[in-house]
């Protein structure tokens, strides 16, 4: 009977070992979901889709990714445990970081860091910063995104406006492609938009990004990170960052991350996003006391 | 100027302007109804893609998704898609460097000030067009409908040129068709109109010639149908045909006129002549009766004698007497003749054709109608050519003697038919000069007629004796 056992078990070993599939390994771990947002150009098929198998190569098991249009639903869903894993907006993170654990971080330019621009149409020649577009129409990209919300509304409070009240009109682009895409075309007077994004788009699509003209660089904030909930289990938790931090040793993992325009993944730490809770921190303060508004004058352009 | 242009081209003129104008009036009204359907068309799509446009609206202008409703309408082409909201501002458009978000319709210029007025007026719920001729574009307006409440319209425009390529190529193909249509209908137009007029142009030459040339001379024949045209030339044929008649006739009795004034000329001479003509034979006769007689005197007297002699034939030649005592005419009488004229004939080699019909005595004096038989058959057989044809005949029609004679030979002219029956006209050597005169006094005189008729080498003489004026 012992010796049965040991023989099946050895024949599975075997069996694994030889197979090596994700197919067949799927049916022992179950798919790791991942969560993205237009963090990054989120609309490329191409990338998505080595970048899966990249994943899937690396830990033997079947990786899908979620998309959806905006980052709230992301973050829900990371939050009730629907996927296990996300690549989110530093501001996401900041809130939620008592249920949410870093697991990667992009490195743009060698560092952790990115910024927000400040995006008019390439025809638009006068407006030399934030304050010149009173009274227009202004796209963010989206109301949980630190540089395409959080910087430029914490940008006018600094200077002593309310954001709610100081264009004509706001919307909404739900990417931060979109506003370049918004401002391009005319449909907003000025956006707000992920530096990392717009550059990007640059290399992609210069012919996009050539209609927009940046009139101002944020500071620096940490880089959209990568993150997992507590359902994952440490073990796939570290074989996970393991894969990521490895990328830019791996032949095809420097061809992806060529595609991504990054440098590579880090570990990081919770004190890169420092900035963010300050915009955070500052917003809360200012709405609870709209009146006073004599904060910090400290520029966030 | 066109009043002097024939017929022959007027009516193919005309013919083609018909055709040319009915070619422009369908041609016309195929555009015109062409540019109608476009149009429909145009305005049917558009109320489909509106009304799917204004029901994937309904979310984002709810939720005011700017940029949702934004890339709804991203991709238009040529066309404009304007949403305006309540306050007739627009919402959002695909052209937002032109029609920038929240502007208010009627600050764009003139023609969106009447398009806000239409829009504001239109009671209904329903799409409707606005297409004014001075505008740059026609519009489209489809209202956005949520549960039953109107919350925003969607513009569609489109520059008013879109018609054009699709009508100008309505307009190339009809052109060609009614092109192609005109190539096979004029030349069947001019055929047709030529083909019509050609009678009516005939008939115009030959009634142009009337009065300007003889009227043998003038050439028509009347075409066999029935229509005005066939009708009207059977008219003109018959009216040539009346003067025809007229014209011998007036000839016919200028001549017989001129006969009968030599007549009285040469009956009066000859009486004139014969009372003195009487008294000088007389004293010739008595010379020679008691005068004294040498023979010198005799040859004179002789002479003498003989001259007064011929003047006293030609004279009593002259004043033909025909009612003079005779038996009356028997078959026999006109075999006579024939033994007579036989001889002359034959010397000619001629071929006698002698056709007596006369059964039976008629009461009609013998010895001038035997001298009327025997000039005309003589002269005809002196006229015929040798070894030629000579043809009598004598006949009772309807109570009149009818004798017909004809010889073939040289056609006399009409000149000379008119001259003919008048004295020493045709005197052939050894003849009076008189025959043909002879015969006409006598014919005259029993109250008859004669005619001549010379055509194609015949020669034919006709005298009509009735037998009721001789009894």
């Amino acid at each position: 009977m012992v010796r049965s056992r040991q023989l099946l078990i050895l024949v599975l070993c075997l069996m694994l070992a030889l197979s090596g599939s994700p197919a067949v390994a799927g049916e022992l771990l179950p798919t790791l979901r991942i969560g993205l947002t237009p963090v990054f150009l989120d609309n490329k098929l191409s990338i998505l889709r080595i970048w899966k198998r990249y994943l899937e190569n690396r830990l033997q098991r079947r990786i899908e990714f979620v998309q959806r249009q905006t980052y709230r639903e992301i973050t829900e869903l990371l939050l009730t445990g629907d996927i296990q894993s996300a690549w989110i907006c530093g501001f996401p993170f900041v809130r939620y970081s008592s249920q949410l654990t870093l697991l990667a971080v992009p490195l743009y330019r060698g560092q952790p860091l990115y910024q927000s621009y400040l995006i008019v149409p390439a025809t638009d020649a006068s407006t030399r910063g934030i304050a010149d577009l009173r009274d227009k129409i202004f796209a963010y990209s989206d109301p949980d995104s630190n540089s395409g919300y959080l910087v430029p509304r914490v940008g006018l409070r600094r200077m002593g406006y309310d954001p709610d009240a100081f264009f004509a009109r706001t919307f909404f682009a739900w990417a931060h492609y979109d506003v370049v895409n918004a401002v391009a075309e005319g449909v907003a007077q000025g956006g707000a938009v992920d530096g990392y994004v717009w550059d990007t788009l640059q290399r992609v699509h210069p012919e996009i990004t050539e209609r927009t003209r940046i009139v101002n660089k944020s500071r620096k904030f940490g880089f959209p990170p990568l993150v997992v909930n507590n359902t994952l289990p440490d073990e796939d938790v570290r074989l996970l960052r393991h894969v990521m931090l490895r990328m830019k040793d791996e032949p095809d993992g420097v061809v992806l991350l060529r595609e991504l325009n990054l440098d590579g993944f880090v570990t990081g730490t919770p004190e890169l996003y420092e900035g963010i809770r300050d915009n955070v921190h500052y917003m809360n303060q200012a709405e609870r006391n709209v009146s006073q508004n004599q904060l910090t004058l400290q520029d966030t352009y | 100027m066109f009043r002097k242009i024939s017929l022959r081209y007027k009516i193919p003129i005309n013919l083609t302007l018909a055709i040319l104008l009915t070619s422009l009036v369908i041609g016309s009204v195929l555009i015109w109804r062409s540019y109608e359907e476009i149009r429909n068309d145009l305005f049917r799509s558009s109320v489909e893609l509106g009304t799917v446009l204004a029901r994937t609206l309904v979310a984002p202008l709810k939720h005011d998704d700017i940029w949702k409703a934004y890339k709804i309408l991203r991709s238009a082409g040529y066309r404009i898609y304007i949403v305006l909201d309540e306050q007739q501002r627009i919402f959002v458009s695909n052209q937002p460097t032109e029609f920038p978000m929240m502007r208010e319709l009627q600050t764009l210029g003139s023609e969106f000030e009447a398009l806000q007025l239409k829009i504001e007026n239109h009671d209904s719920l329903s799409p409707f067009l606005q297409e004014r001729s001075q505008d740059e574009r026609l519009y489209v307006v489809i209202p956005v409908i949520d549960d039953g409440i109107q919350i925003a319209n969607v513009i569609i425009g489109y520059p008013r040129t879109i018609y054009w390529p699709r009508l100008l190529n309505i307009v190339e193909r009809v052109g060609l068709t009614s092109l192609i249509v005109m190539l096979f209908l004029i030349p069947i137009g001019w055929w047709v109109g030529n083909r019509t007029v050609d009678p009516l142009v005939r008939l115009s030459r030959a009634m142009s010639q009337v009065g300007s040339r003889p009227l043998q001379d003038i050439d028509y024949k009347p075409l066999e149908r029935d229509d005005e045209i066939g009708q009207l030339g059977q008219s003109f044929d018959a009216m040539i045909a009346e003067l025809k008649e007229k014209e011998n006739l007036e000839g016919q009795v200028i001549v017989s006129e001129r006969l009968a004034a030599i007549g009285r000329l040469a009956a009066g001479v000859a009486h004139e002549i014969n009372n003195p003509l009487g008294g000088m034979m007389n004293a010739v006769n008595t010379y020679r009766r008691f005068g004294r007689s040498d023979s010198e005197t005799d040859t004179t007297m002789f002479l003498l004698e003989r001259g007064l002699k011929q003047i006293h034939e030609t004279v009593s030649a002259l004043l033909v007497e025909a009612r003079q005592e005779s038996h009356d005419l028997t078959p026999d009488d006109i075999e006579d003749v024939r033994l007579l004229v036989q001889s002359d004939a034959q010397k000619k080699g001629l071929q006698l054709v002698w056709d007596n019909k006369l059964d039976r005595p008629l009461s009609l004096p013998s010895t001038p109608v035997r001298q009327v038989l025997m000039n005309l058959s003589l002269n005809a057989v002196q006229a015929a050519e040798q070894a030629g044809q000579v043809t009598l005949s004598v006949a009772l029609v309807d109570g009149v003697l009818e004798i017909r004679v004809s010889n073939d030979g040289v056609t006399v002219s009409k000149e000379e038919i008119g001259h003919l029956f008048e004295p020493f006209v045709h005197k052939r050597p050894g003849g009076t000069g008189l025959g043909l005169w002879i015969t006409y006094q006598i014919v005259r005189q029993f109250g008859g007629d004669i005619y001549v008729q010379s055509e194609h080498g015949t020669t034919s003489f006709m005298v009509h004796l009735p037998l009721e004026l001789a009894a």
